[in-house]
Parts: structure tokens; sequence; C-alpha cells
């Protein structure tokens, strides 16, 4: 059962204090998008094999969405972020580097 | 008012430690921007208790504030005051974008007192009890059993709960079945 | 026989006589005795039969490895399945009987399939119950069900009396294991400073050293156990537990630990079993070896048993299993059993090894006894069918051909011994072969990872493959350093222990006895007591092509019974591997699953039983409804009454009575689980726009508009009343359901996609009581409530005031929901049970009715209002259910705007609302689907609509419908087929318009 330190208040949340909210960092396509788009944007996701952006809320807590860079092969933790960013802080791409050099995803790296 | 009836009309249980509902709680939700003096002299002048830090519970008397989230605190004050104080904060934070909410009917609120309180809300939250861990000055969101809910120490061996009102039988319930005679475990 | 010997027996109280009954028959044992032990001292060496071939069974083991001494355990309420008779505690009154027997643990019908057992091979039921198909059905399945399952289970009536609970604990290092690794590795962790609980499963401390002895720091075994333990205690950051078993390892440091608290002491208080779940930094496994059994012919019959398992029955208990006990073995520990045995006044007639030069000092020991040591020998065959009469004895080497034939009642096996490693493999760490010892051995290079990348897992003593006391103490001790240093600790320990020991000749693999066993001994040499699986079993699935060790296990069933292959995996694995030609390590083991041992369904559950098996919500009226005779319908987690249902009436004619009061002249309704979500902010009449269909922003002040909200996805997932509060704040109406999802929702918009737009929002659902005052007579009773004008003119429809009445504060709001005039009046809940009554006095003279959800839904229905969740599916756009009107052409953007406009969404082939009305004035029934000509590519009829609310009116006195429909608004008048559940009777009904009562709304307006 996973644990992971919400950003926002401090605490190290157990899963059941939390709601997955699937992958982070989706840019919205609304009226005016092409098909294509608009499809990317509501149902492509990724499913790596290794590091993933993923948004969790802590529910029973204090209800606040962030976002958590692990990996799911090994389950390690890279870092939680506040969720009102389009990517990654730097710190968090840096650790990772650190632990699994040459990694990407989607158009990080 | 007479016709006052709180979700469980002050009930009490004697077990492990004393469970009972207070009577009647006055709470009220607060939304705004924490780095926004205006915001915390509004707040804390009408409150008459100082600002608490992430995850902090300043309690002083009838009034506290409770940190809830980055953007929420709960006041803490008599049933009666509250409205009253609801509107003394709408009016001191007029102008400002905030969200001043009167909830002391939304909720039940529940004291332990008792040595093993510790132990009884370890039961049923999955939360570190231990004293090196979690003391008084802390307010801790979290989930008991099956629902949500908030609570503090109020001294080292007595604690408030606030939950939400429709639950509170199902949270005075487990809090007597985690306080059943008997079920020590003398971890904490 | 065996027996209770006049001395010995460390662990049991001779001055306490306990009375227990196995098999309708009464014995007495000591304080202290296990079941097994207990059994054992009153010579009850058959404990129950297999599970295939029925097969007399005895007691092979001394801890929670046993696969053979399963029994239910206590009667009626207290009745428990597939309990371990060595782990299980001897009280006073313990009832057992035996399982898998019948008529009779003695005499067992079901033992003739040993004489088929030929026939009965691995994979017998996938090739037998194949053919003829018609068989599976009425014969073969019908016939396992009879026969499978080990246990009984309890009556489904039954219901357990006990308590149990959930624990929470954190700690910097969790110990589990309490023999010398465990106790070596707590004490030197405790010492740099961590939080440490250490756990052991049974009632008692020091493990397999407590009988095997030795010498550590000067002192014997159990005089360091004794000191080590009193060091412990004294330290305050040190917890030790007993009874407490570490049940499985989970991600990211979480394990659960279960403890039994009162089966031994069935009378005390408190939960039964607890579940401890805990986080632990670093946790150390320190969980032993257990022996293996030896595969010769004849090794399932009672009297065999594992030589430790011997040792320990004899010191820990003071039971012999038998006078004349022969030692058969391939290392030297079995040696000390021997030795035990003879010191203890009984008789070894033979030890006899597999090893062709035998063992060590312990094997100089044994001769000096004057035990004979018989080398380079095994056992070819036993003899004997509900104990052991006497062996065969052959050479290790050969085919079985006899050399001596030694009369015995017992015998004392030891095939080696293999590590726990269960608790380390569950949660992802890898296993390495050590050839030397021939065991697997956990793998420190490929331990189980937590939240920091890091190792959280270390293996201590013989858990981790260190056999020899000295090296069990020394690799404790740095594990526990280890450990301490990782969850942070900075204090130093004091030195680790040192223990003196004999030295030990190496062990040396036997995986079948005789090595060369013809096919007839194969047949009876046993890998899997439990689940009867032999050696020729494993044989014929590599011959039949099985490579895979996990496909074999489900083919032979191989482990997988309730012990889940303790003593039989590596010897099945190994005789799978000499079958294929391969080597051990290429094979591989299976995978360990936790529980350990299995734990009790109470202790998962822990306390959600009972009232408290889930939370039920209650609304302020709660109370009054339950003793008004309300009919409850599960809403979410909420009770709603579905009708008050009066003295002499059913519930539909409490529903019928509910709609005619309140149409023709006042209703009550509870409406407090109506979400009420609060939206503020400089931005919130942008906000709105986004969340709701249609335009919210231009809502004027007082005023209320009914607002649908759609997914991304276009679909429609939520409706209700909106009010405009003031110039900055929207209080926003959700389903019952709806309220947390929809706050849930709008929070996520906030924070993830629009966050930099000013809105807070806030669910004030549960601060206010709500109720909907409803029919021709609603603005009489609450003038008579006097305070607030509620006139037409002061509060016109689908307006809001705040106001008093009756002296409450409160909010009203002039809307409805069912077509009558209708007010929905908010007042703080605490006093929301107290201005309910005060409108059941006031209203007494109009015959005021509270009516419940079947009346609210009929009401709608026949105003052709849809219903959430009736209406809608998932899968339900606006445009479906003719709501065109409440969707804005001039937004540019609301979320499902985008996704309405795909092709599928436009197609003007999506089946539309209407109502439906039979012709025959029948009710249609829910669900049904209108037919079409033709049937689709599988053959199934085409269909062209379905029902999605049906009702009988009874304001109309007929049955009323709504329904999607292909091109449905275009057929008004038409009539169509719908099917009945049979698939083949049709109802006729017409295409009609769904609103069906007052369609210029009339009867609201007023």
């Amino acid at each position: 059962m996973l644990i992971l330190e919400c950003p926002y208040c401090g605490v190290k949340a157990e899963e059941t204090e939390l709601h997955a909210g699937g992958e982070a960092h989706i840019k919205r396509f609304g009226p005016g998008s092409s098909d294509d788009d608009f499809e990317t944007y509501l149902f492509q996701r990724e499913n790596p094999m290794g590091v993933h952006f993923e948004r969790w809320r802590h529910v029973n807590g204090c209800g606040k969405w962030f976002h958590a860079a692990r990996s799911t092969t090994t389950l390690e933790v890279f870092g939680t972020y506040s969720a009102r960013t389009f990517e990654p802080p730097q710190e968090i791409k840096d650790k990772i580097t650190a632990r699994l050099p040459g990694w990407s995803w989607r158009d990080l790296s | 008012m007479s016709d006052l009836a709180t979700a469980l009309d002050g009930a009490s249980f004697d077990g492990l430690v004393k469970v009972e509902e207070l009577h009647a709680q006055g709470m009220i939700t607060l939304r705004g921007d924490f780095g926004d003096p205006g915001f915390v002299t509004a707040v804390t002048g009408v409150a008459e208790v100082s600002m608490p830090g992430q995850r902090g519970a300043i309690v002083d008397g009838r009034r506290g504030l409770l940190w809830m989230s980055p953007d929420e605190l709960l006041l803490l004050c008599t049933y009666a005051e509250a409205p009253i104080l609801a509107a003394k904060l709408d009016a001191a934070l007029a102008g400002q974008h905030c969200l001043v909410a009167n909830v002391s009917d939304a909720r039940a609120c529940f004291t332990l007192n008792g040595a093993y309180t510790r132990e009884v809300l370890a039961k049923l939250a999955p939360v570190d009890m231990s004293r090196d861990s979690f003391g008084p000055g802390e307010v801790r969101r979290t989930r008991l059993a099956q629902v949500a809910a908030a609570f503090w120490l109020t001294s080292d061996d007595g604690a408030q709960i606030v939950c939400f009102r429709s639950v509170a039988e199902y949270v005075f319930n487990l809090l007597k079945a985690a306080s059943a005679p008997g079920s020590e475990v003398d971890f904490l | 026989m065996s027996t209770r010997l006049a001395k010995a027996g460390r662990l049991i109280d001779r001055s306490k006589t306990v009375n227990f009954s196995f098999d309708g028959k009464r014995f007495t044992g000591h304080q202290g005795d296990t079941l097994a032990s207990a059994l054992l001292a009153n010579n009850q060496m058959m404990v129950g039969r297999s599970f295939k071939y029925h097969r007399p069974r005895g007691i092979v083991a001394s801890g929670a490895e046993e696969p053979n001494a399963l029994v239910n355990l206590g009667t009626d309420t207290h009745h428990e399945p597939n309990q371990r008779a060595t782990t299980t505690e001897l009280f006073d009154g313990l009832t057992a009987t035996p399982q898998n027997v019948w008529p009779s643990l003695d005499f067992d019908i079901g033992a003739v399939n040993s004489y088929a057992s030929r026939l009965l091979t691995a994979g017998f039921y996938y090739k037998m119950f194949m053919y003829p198909r018609a068989f599976w059905k009425h014969v073969y399945e019908p016939f396992i069900r009879q026969s499978a399952g080990l246990g009984k289970a309890p009556a489904p009536e039954t219901r357990d009396p006990d308590t149990y609970e959930h624990f929470y604990a954190f700690v910097d290092v969790l110990v589990i294991g309490g023999g010398v690794a465990g106790l070596q590795a707590a004490k030197t962790a405790g010492e740099t400073g961590a939080k440490v609980l250490l756990i052991e499963q049974t009632p008692d401390w020091g493990g397999r050293t407590m009988v095997d002895g030795g010498e550590i720091d000067g002192m014997s075994a159990e005089d360091w156990v004794k000191a080590t333990l009193q060091t412990l205690e004294n330290m305050s950051n040190v917890t030790l537990r007993t009874r407490l078993m570490g049940a499985g390892v989970y991600d990211h440091g979480y394990v659960l630990g279960y403890e039994r608290l009162t089966d031994h002491a069935p009378n005390a208080q408190g939960p039964r079993h607890r579940l401890w779940r805990i986080r632990a930094k670093q946790t150390i496994t320190a969980t032993g070896a257990i022996e293996r059994p030896l595969s010769f012919a004849g090794n399932d019959v009672p009297g065999v048993m594992l030589a430790s398992a011997v040792r320990d029955y004899a010191v820990n208990y003071g039971v012999s299993l038998g006078d004349r006990t022969v030692v058969v073995t391939n290392n030297d520990d079995a040696y000390r059993t021997a030795i035990t045995l003879k010191k203890a006044g009984l008789d070894v007639p033979m030890i006899v090894d597999a090893r062709d030069a035998g063992g060590g000092t312990l094997m100089d020991e044994a001769l000096a006894l004057g035990i004979r040591v018989e080398t380079g020998c095994g056992i070819a065959k036993l003899h004997g069918k509900k104990r052991v009469t006497s062996v065969d004895i052959c050479k290790q080497a050969g085919e079985g051909a006899m050399l001596w034939n030694v009369e015995c009642d017992a015998v004392a096996m030891s095939g080696g011994w293999s590590p726990v490693v269960h608790l380390w493999s569950h949660c992802g760490g890898k296993l390495t072969w050590d050839e030397t010892q021939a065991f697997f051995r956990p793998d420190p290079t490929r331990a189980p990872k937590g939240d920091d990348g890091n190792a959280f897992v270390q293996v201590a003593g013989s858990a981790n493959g260190e056999m020899h006391l000295s090296n069990i103490l020394q690799d404790a001790g740095n594990v526990g350093e280890i450990s301490a240093k990782v969850a942070g600790a900075t204090g130093s320990a004091s030195a680790i222990s040192v223990a003196n020991v004999q030295s030990e000749a190496p062990m040396q693999p036997v995986w079948l006895m005789p090595q060369g066993a013809r096919y007839g001994l194969r047949l009876k040499a046993w890998l899997d007591f439990q689940n009867d699986v032999k050696v020729s079993d494993v044989q014929l699935a590599a011959h039949e092509g099985y490579e895979s060790v996990e496909h074999t296990k489900r083919y032979t069933t191989l482990g997988m019974a309730t012990d889940q292959g303790k003593l039989s995996n590596i010897n099945g694995l190994a005789t799978l591997s000499n079958a294929l030609g391969e080597d051990i390590p290429q094979v591989g083991t299976t995978t360990f699953r936790p529980p350990y041992t299995p734990i009790s369904m109470g202790a998962i559950a822990g306390e959600a039983r009972g009232e408290i098996f889930q939370p039920i919500r209650k609304t302020p009226m709660h109370d009054w409804h339950e003793t008004n005779g309300a009919h409850w319908e599960p809403v979410g987690h909420w009770r709603r009454p579905y009708a008050f249902v009066k003295t002499g009436e059913t519930v539909k004619q409490a529903v019928h009575r509910e709609v005619l009061a309140t149409r023709n002249s006042l209703g009550l309704l509870d409406a407090s689980t109506l979400g009420k979500v609060i939206v503020k902010g400089p931005d919130a009449g942008k906000f709105m726009d986004m969340m709701y269909t249609n335009m919210m922003s231009n809502l004027k002040v007082g005023k209320c508009r009914y607002g649908l909200m759609c997914s991304e996805n276009g679909f429609l997932s939520d409706d209700g009343v909106v009010a405009r509060i003031d110039d900055d704040t929207w209080l926003c109406h959700t389903t019952t359901g709806g309220a947390d999802r929809i706050h849930a929702h709008m929070e996520e918009w906030l924070q993830t996609e629009w966050w930099d737009w000013k809105v807070y929002t806030a669910n004030i659902t549960e601060q206010l009581a709500q109720v909907a005052v409803v029919g021709p007579n609603a603005r009489k009773v609450l003038e008579k409530l006097g305070g607030m004008d509620v006139s037409k003119e002061a509060l016109p429809f689908m307006e809001w005031r705040d106001g008093e009445l009756a002296g409450f504060p409160v909010r009203a709001y002039r809307i409805s929901f069912s077509g009558e005039l209708s007010y929905e009046i908010a007042v703080p809940a605490n006093l929301g049970r107290a201005f309910w009554d005060k409108l059941l006095e006031a209203g007494a003279e109009f015959d005021v009715t509270p009516y419940g959800t079947e009346c609210l839904h009929i009401m709608r229905a026949e105003k052709g209002f849809i219903m959430i969740g009736d209406e809608t599916d998932g899968t339900i756009i606006p445009q479906d259910l003719g709501l065109n009107w409440a969707i804005s052409k001039k937004k540019e953007d609301f979320l499902g705007k985008r996704a309405q406009q795909r092709s599928h969404m436009t197609d003007p082939k999506r089946w539309k609302l209407v109502g439906l009305e039979t012709v025959d004035g029948s009710v249609l029934p829910d669900g049904a689907y209108a037919v079409a000509e033709g049937s689709n590519a599988n053959g199934q009829r085409n269909t062209q609509g379905r029902v999605t609310s049906t009702y009988h009116s009874p304001t109309l006195d007929k049955g009323i419908a709504m329904g999607l429909v292909l091109n449905g608004p275009d057929r008004m008048g038409e009539v169509i087929d719908f099917a009945e559940a049979d698939g083949e009777t049709m109802i006729k009904a017409k295409i009609v318009s769904p609103v069906f009562y007052d369609p210029e709304g009339e009867k609201q307006n007023v």
C-alpha cells in the first residue's frame, strides 16, 4: 500500500487517504479543437513501465490535488509536487535522471 | 433555541476512554489567501486567536483556529456566536476574495478523554498517534474507518473529533467499539 | 504408542489439568500444551484423513507448517474449520473434530479412493471430467462439490459472537520472529535508539534454540534468551509482543500483523483477533527455517514426523511419539533428535543416514550413546496403515531392495532445512539457490524496495540461510544495526553475542529415497500431504509436458492447500527439476503470497460488522421517519424513506395514498439529502458557466434556475436548481448521490485546470435540513406558520428569499419537482427536526402527508421531469432528453460542449426521450426494449428504444412511462411493441409527450 507525501499539508498519507486521478500534465482541448486533438486529450494515456507522472488527491485529508512522479515497476516515488504547474520541477527530473539515466516520458526526459 | 437538537443529543460512553458528543459546537469554514495580511488580520481579529501554521490547531478556551488546508481554516466558537462571527468576518473581509460559511450544524463533534485516547484513535485512523509524532497543537484530517474526520488533541489524554453530522451515529459507534473494555493495546 | 513422559516438558505446567474433547472423545492435557501435543500425549496419533485418498494422517510438524492436523474447532457460533492443532493452544473446554472423515475418523468410506490411486493421478479431474459433456453439470460437478473441501464452513445463519479490531502502528524497525536471531536483531536495533517492535507468532520466545540448546556468551541458550528478553523489556523504545504473526509484507513498508488475543483464553474480555496495520521504515524477518520431509514410500503414515518436531514434543511438552523411533536423515541436525530420545530413556533402534560418510561430532555422540547408525542408507518402504509398525531399510543409491526390516512405532525424518523466505518474497524479494545447503535463500542484491528506492526488508538468521548459532547471532546483529541506521537511528550498539556450537558435517540433498525408487514406491512417496500429491504425480506432469513450475503446481495442486506448501514446495520443485533434467534454480520457485498462514475473516473485517459494517448517513429527521413507518431505500450511504407505510397498508398502497394526498392537499418531503454547494468569488460566474450547460452567470440575485452538468465526455452527470445568492455567490443544488461527487468535480477543475481563477467552493449539504412543502395547500400552511411573505408576488416561482417562518431562520425556494405549488424550506440542520414537527402540526388541518422517494419519482414522471440515474446511465447527453433548451448556444465553452459536437453525438439516429402509454393502461416493465424489424449480426432482434422510467400513475390511474426511442419525438401517436422479459410477449405502447400532467404548468405557478 503506497504512501505519498502531500505537498500541500505535509502529511505522509497512505493510499486509503488518497484518491488516484490518472495521468498528470494533460492539456485540455475544448470547442474549436480538431477531432484528433480532442481524442488525444480525452482518451490517449501513457501506460509506461517505469517513470510515470500522476495526479492524486488527498481526499481524506486537505482535499488538494497534487502530482506524483514515481516508477510503476519499482514503486519508487521520486517526488510529489503542486498540481498547479505544467511540468514537473527540475529537481524532481534531476532526481529521476540520477536514479534512471536516460528515462523519458512523453516529451519529458 | 430550545428546539436545537444535535445529531445524537449529547450521547456518551464510558470505556477505555470517555466518549461524549459535544452539544452544539460553533464552527465556521473560512477560505482565503493566507499570504494576504489583510485576510490574516481580519480572521485573527474576529477569532481572537493567532493564525495557525501548516496543520496547526490553536485553541484557546472556546475559540480556536484549525488549519484545514493551505486555503481553508476552521474557526471554533460557541454555537450561538457562530452566525454573529460569520457576519463579522463577512464584514471584515468585504471586498476580499474569500468564503465564510457557518458549518456548525453540518458537523458532529466528539470528545475523547482518558489515557487510551491515542490508542482508540489509532484503531480507526491510519495515523501515527505516538507521542513523538503527534501532539496537542496539531490537527489531522484523515478518515476514521470509512468516513472523513478531523481530530486534534486537547491534552495529552484528550482529543476532539469533527465529522459530518449524517455519520455521527456511525462515528459514535466506532468510538464505542474502539474503546470497548478489554481492548487495550498498550502499544502507544 | 505416543504418550506423556514422566519428566520434561518445559512449556507445560503439570500441576494444571485441562479438559478437552476430540472426535467426541474426552481427553485431558496440561496447561501449556498445544492441541497437537495433548492429542499425542493421549496416543491420538491419527488426526484426520487426506484430501483426495482419505488416507489416515497424523501430526507431522510442531508449528505453523503442519499440513495434516487440521481440525474443526469449536461448536455452533464459535465453529471454525481448518485450524492447525499444532498452533492451537489448549484451553479448558476446547472441542475439536477431525476433518474430511465420513462416517468416522477410524472408518472412512472415502478411503476407497486410495485403492484407485493409480487412476487418481495428477490432472485426473481435467482428464476425467471432460466427457461426455452433459455429465459435468449433472454428475461430476455435484459429486465434486460433495467431496471437495477440507473443513466444514459455519452454518450460514450463525453470527460470530467475537469482536475484532485493527490497529495502526508506526515503527522504525519491525522485527518478525522471536527466536535468537530476532532477539539479537531487536536488541542491537534497540540499543541504537530506533523504535523497535518485535513480534513472535507463538506464545514463547527463543524459537528452536530453546529445544536445540547451545551456549551463548558463556551461558545456556535458554538463560541467554531470558537475559536478552529482560534487557529488551527494560528498553522504552522496544515493544515485545507474542501471539502476533507477521502475516504479509506489502509496498512501501506496510506489514500486516495478526494478533491472536483470546484464542487460548476464550472467556477473556476484549477482541479475539487484532490486525496490526504496521508501517515500518525497516522490516527484519527473522522467521527461521522449516524442516523438509524425506520422500520415501509410506512417508505419510501416522507415526512419521519431522525429526525436529519429534524433539519439540519431547522437550517442550514431555511427549514421546513412540517407544522405538527410527531416525532417517540426510544431515546432522536429526541426530539431535536421536540423542534427545535416547537420553529420555526411549529406544532409537537405528539412525538411517543417507550420506555415505555419515555425520560429524553429533554422530559420534550418538554412537557413544550406543545408537546404531547406518550410513548410505534410506527407507525403502514403511509398513503399517493407521500407524507405522516397521520400516524396510535399503541402500540410498539403489532401487529399494531391503537390507533389514526394523520394527518401530515412530519415524523421525529430516530432509534438510528451508529458510522461511515467505515474508521476504511477498513484496518482490528474490531468492538465490544455495548449492551446499540445498535451499533457496534471500538474495540481498534483489530486495523489496520502498518508496525511497532502497531495500526495506532485511533477513536475519536461519531465514537468511545461516544455519549455525554463531553465524545466526552475528548475522542478526549486523542486520539489526544496518536496519536501525537506515531508519535513522544514530546510537551505537553493544557487541553481538557469540555462540559456542558443535561443528556439523555437510548435508546431502535427497529428493527421493532411495534415489532409484521404482514406480510402486514413488506412488506412495508423498510430497504434499494436505493435497495428496506424490512424487509420481509431479513426474507424470513433467512427462506430460509441464515445464513451468507454476503450471505444474496448478496441474498437480502441489502446494495449493491451506499450508501453501510449506513442507512440500522444495521437494516438489526438486522432483520436477530432476524429471525435467534441469537445475533447480533454472526451474525456479512458485510465488509466495500473503498471508503466511491463514488469518481470520474477522480480523480482516475488523470493526466493520453489525451496525458499523458501513456508515449509514442519517438526516436530522431520520428518527421521525423510523418511528413513522418508513420503508427505507438506500441512496448512496443515505437511507431515505421510500414510503411511509401505515398499519394495514402495503408499500404500494402507501405510495398511492401519498401521491394523491400531495396532489390534492399537502405533502412533505425530507429533501435534506440533496447536495448544496456554495460557489463564490470574482470568477464564480465564469466558473459556473463552465460547469453547467446553461448560462448561469446572468442569473439574477434572488432567482433560481434549473441546470445541467456534463462530464468532459459530454454525458449528463448531474442536475439541480442553482440559486444566485449575491453578486459573487451561487448555491448549487445537486442530486442526493451527487453532493460529494459534484463538489469534488468542481474542486478538481479549479485546482488542476483553472487554478488562477478566483473561486472558492464549500459543500454545505449537511448544514441545512431541507423540507419540500408541496401541494395546493403549501402556501396556506406556510402562512399559518407565520413570518415571511410567501405570496406569489413576494416569492414568485423560481425565486428564493431569506426570512423567518414560525420563528425559524429559513431560506425559502419556490421550486417544484412535482408540478404542484411547492416550496423548499432550508433551516439549520440542528433545527430540522423541530421545523419538521412544526410543519406536521400546522399541516394537520390540511391532512399533511409526509411522502417518500417513490411518490417523488411518480410525481416527477407525471410531469415529464428526468431523473439522473433513470433517464441517464452515463451514455446519455442532454440532447437525447430534449433538454436543448438548457444548453446555452451563446457560450463558447462548457464542460462537455466539445464532446457533444462529435459525429456520434450529433447523429440524428440517437434515441430520444418520449412519453409512453400502454394501449391497455398497464405498466411497462422497467428497462424493456422496443423491438424493431429484423435481427442483427448475432441473430438478436433489432431494437428501436427502451423504457427508462415506468410507473402506475395514481393521478391519472394508468401506466405511464418515459423512454428513449429512435426518432421518438417525430413519431407522436405511433404504437410500438415492447418486449417482456421472456423476449416473446409484446406490449403495445403509444408514443406521447413525456409531460402527462398539467402540461401548461398552471398548478405550480400559482
